[in-house]
């Protein structure tokens, strides 16, 4: 019997031989094509940025570009391409968004990781991660019907486009993003340190703030700036919600408009190709691309920098 | 592993006088049951803990000693499924009352575990943790803790130079040193070790060894081991717990040279276990 199965397999073999060094010599090419492509895509849309960006540069000086203050481009004749207006009110958004995301989700990641029992954890990470799963433009109609007419009971003059509301709903967008993130680095703090805290008569509380977090730092703001990336790329509130008025302002009570909706507006309105305003959401989408670009960048550095060991 | 023993016995002296006599006791444990949800870990627990004294903590695995050592801190309680049953009367207060604060009995009874389990901060960190939160603030009052506790532990001559390095670059031996060290920092009146060489290397363990005959000058020391050689070496009392019940509780000496249990017998002569 041993010998027939020893003959059986050499028998297969034999036959299988070419086909199956085709398919060894086949299958690798195949992933490296598929690992190809996400790559290929991100430097074909790198290349249009950069070609259609300097496009625009060559009607309009890069030197106006930065020091402009207004961002009039449909002013007919005497059109004005300042880029900080678009700037300011995207800062502005992400501001709000994380002045919200950063102490409820850094809040709900401490009570999960420290406080909820093995049930109540398995019940509310997977509702946490359903509210990441909510189309953004829900959350859009979510800020424009229903908080605003919320603010504007508290602050009666607030317009209906604003820059408080989509901020507000941003930061309640990113928190899932930040509690989930900030939860998995600190629930792989090693539970030894923690007993070594309780075991000197520290309180959860005392072991949760001086202990553990230290501890998951580096993933905790790693999920931050994670989240700062999210809210400066984020389109559909902003543009449901935040209005159209692009405007050097820090007040969140007035109507704005961030990087993201401009481009919406272009892409939707019927400026032609070919002119300026067309090519000018390219430079706006690359500033915006650089923007993520450097978030991402600063939170890889930033988890690798201030990996604590344990 | 042999050589350190042999080593062990001939310096050993004979017990003085007045480790012999009687002294207070800091735990009395009447009646102490526990349940890990169906299963009793704990039957009837009872027995005196010396004040000033090594008791040691044998039986083989599974036997409820480290169950046990940790009820004692009421650190068992981490397990959420946990059961109760009894009294542990530490310095006289039943420490399962609901008025008495967990936190202030592990102030007083500091816990090393098996395995070292520095924070991932730096040596004076380390040390300065439990103080700190505590309330002590003051620089200077700091420094002196440190330096007493690590001399303590017998780690500062190691350390002293590298203070702020980061506790993870120190051997596992100076690890386990440094959560003694981190124990001592607080002061506390009873110290639990958990199998605390079991992790570390024969040189190391003697290390930690001699240093739990000079701390029981001035702690109560409960120590858990599964090594009976180190019980026979470091304590005065040993308890002998199998399937969640103390088998024997007495002097070390006599435990070791004349068992009044069959079982106790069988264990410590390798029988099994």
């Amino acid at each position: 019997m041993q010998s027939s199965v020893r003959q059986m397999i050499k028998d297969k073999k034999e036959k299988n031989q070419s086909r199956a060094k085709f398919m060894e010599k086949l299958v690798p090419g195949l992933l490296l094509l598929c690992a190809i492509i996400s790559v290929l895509t991100t430097l074909g849309i790198v290349f249009t940025l950069i070609v259609e960006t300097i496009t625009f540069f060559n009607r309009v000086s890069i030197i106006e570009f930065f020091t402009n203050k207004d961002w009039y481009p449909f002013f007919g004749d005497n059109p004005d391409y300042g880029i900080w207006p678009l700037i300011s009110g995207t800062l502005m958004i992400t501001g709000i968004a994380m002045l919200v995301a950063i102490p409820l989700g850094l809040a709900a990641a401490i009570y999960l990781s420290e406080y909820a029992s093995d049930s109540v954890r398995r019940i509310i990470k997977p509702i946490l991660e359903v509210l990441a799963g909510i189309p953004t433009i829900v959350y859009g109609f979510f800020a424009l019907t229903f908080v605003t007419p919320v603010l504007q009971n508290i602050i009666p003059s607030l317009p209906i486009f604003n820059a408080l509301s989509p901020g507000i709903v941003v930061g309640i967008m990113i928190i899932p993003m930040v509690a989930s993130l900030s939860e998995d680095a600190m629930s792989s703090v090693p539970n030894a340190i923690r007993e070594g805290a309780l075991g000197l008569g520290a309180t959860r509380f005392e072991v949760a703030v001086k202990v553990v977090l230290p501890a998951a730092l580096s993933g905790i703001i790693a999920s931050f700036v994670l989240a700062i990336s999210r809210a400066i790329g984020e389109t559909m509130i902003v543009t449901v919600a935040g209005g159209a008025t692009p405007k050097l302002t820090l007040d969140v009570t007035e109507s704005i408009q961030t990087m993201t909706s401009y481009i919406v507006q272009v892409s939707l309105g019927d400026a032609g190709y070919g002119t300026t305003i067309y090519y000018s959401i390219y430079a706006v989408g690359m500033t915006l691309f650089l923007f993520t670009l450097i978030m991402n960048l600063i939170a890889q550095y930033i988890s690798r920098r201030f990996r604590e060991e344990y | 592993m042999k050589t350190v023993m042999d080593e062990k016995k001939v310096v050993k002296a004979p017990r003085s006088e007045e480790q012999i006599k009687e002294k207070d006791s800091v735990y009395s444990i009447q009646n102490f049951n526990l349940w890990y949800g169906k299963d009793q870990a704990l039957k009837d627990i009872k027995f005196e803990i010396p004040e000033k004294q090594v008791t040691a903590i044998i039986g083989p695995s599974g036997c409820g000693k480290s169950t046990f050592i940790k009820a004692l801190n009421r650190m068992v309680e981490m397990v959420p499924i946990v059961k109760m049953s009894g009294d542990i009367n530490y310095r006289g207060k039943n420490i399962f009352e609901n008025k008495y604060k967990v936190e202030d009995l592990r102030t007083k009874v500091g816990m090393v575990f098996q395995k070292p389990n520095p924070f991932p901060k730096s040596i004076y960190e380390n040390v300065v943790y439990g103080p700190k939160i505590h309330g002590i603030k003051n620089k200077k009052v700091l420094d002196e803790i440190v330096e007493k506790s690590l001399k303590g532990a017998a780690l500062w001559e190691e350390v002293k130079d590298r203070l702020s390095e980061n506790a993870y670059g120190l051997s596992g031996g100076q690890q386990q040193r440094l959560c003694i060290a981190r124990c001592l920092a607080i002061e506390p009146d009873v110290i639990l070790m958990d199998e605390p060489t079991s992790a570390l290397d024969p040189i190391s363990t003697l290390k930690v060894e001699e240093l739990v005959q000079e701390l029981k000058k001035d702690f109560s020391i409960i120590i858990v081991t599964h090594n009976m050689q180190q019980a026979a070496r470091i304590s005065d009392k040993t308890a002998f717990f199998l399937n969640g019940e103390v088998v024997e509780f007495s002097d070390t000496n006599q435990l070791f040279s004349n068992p009044t249990d069959k079982r106790t017998e069988d264990y410590i002569t390798g029988r099994f276990g």
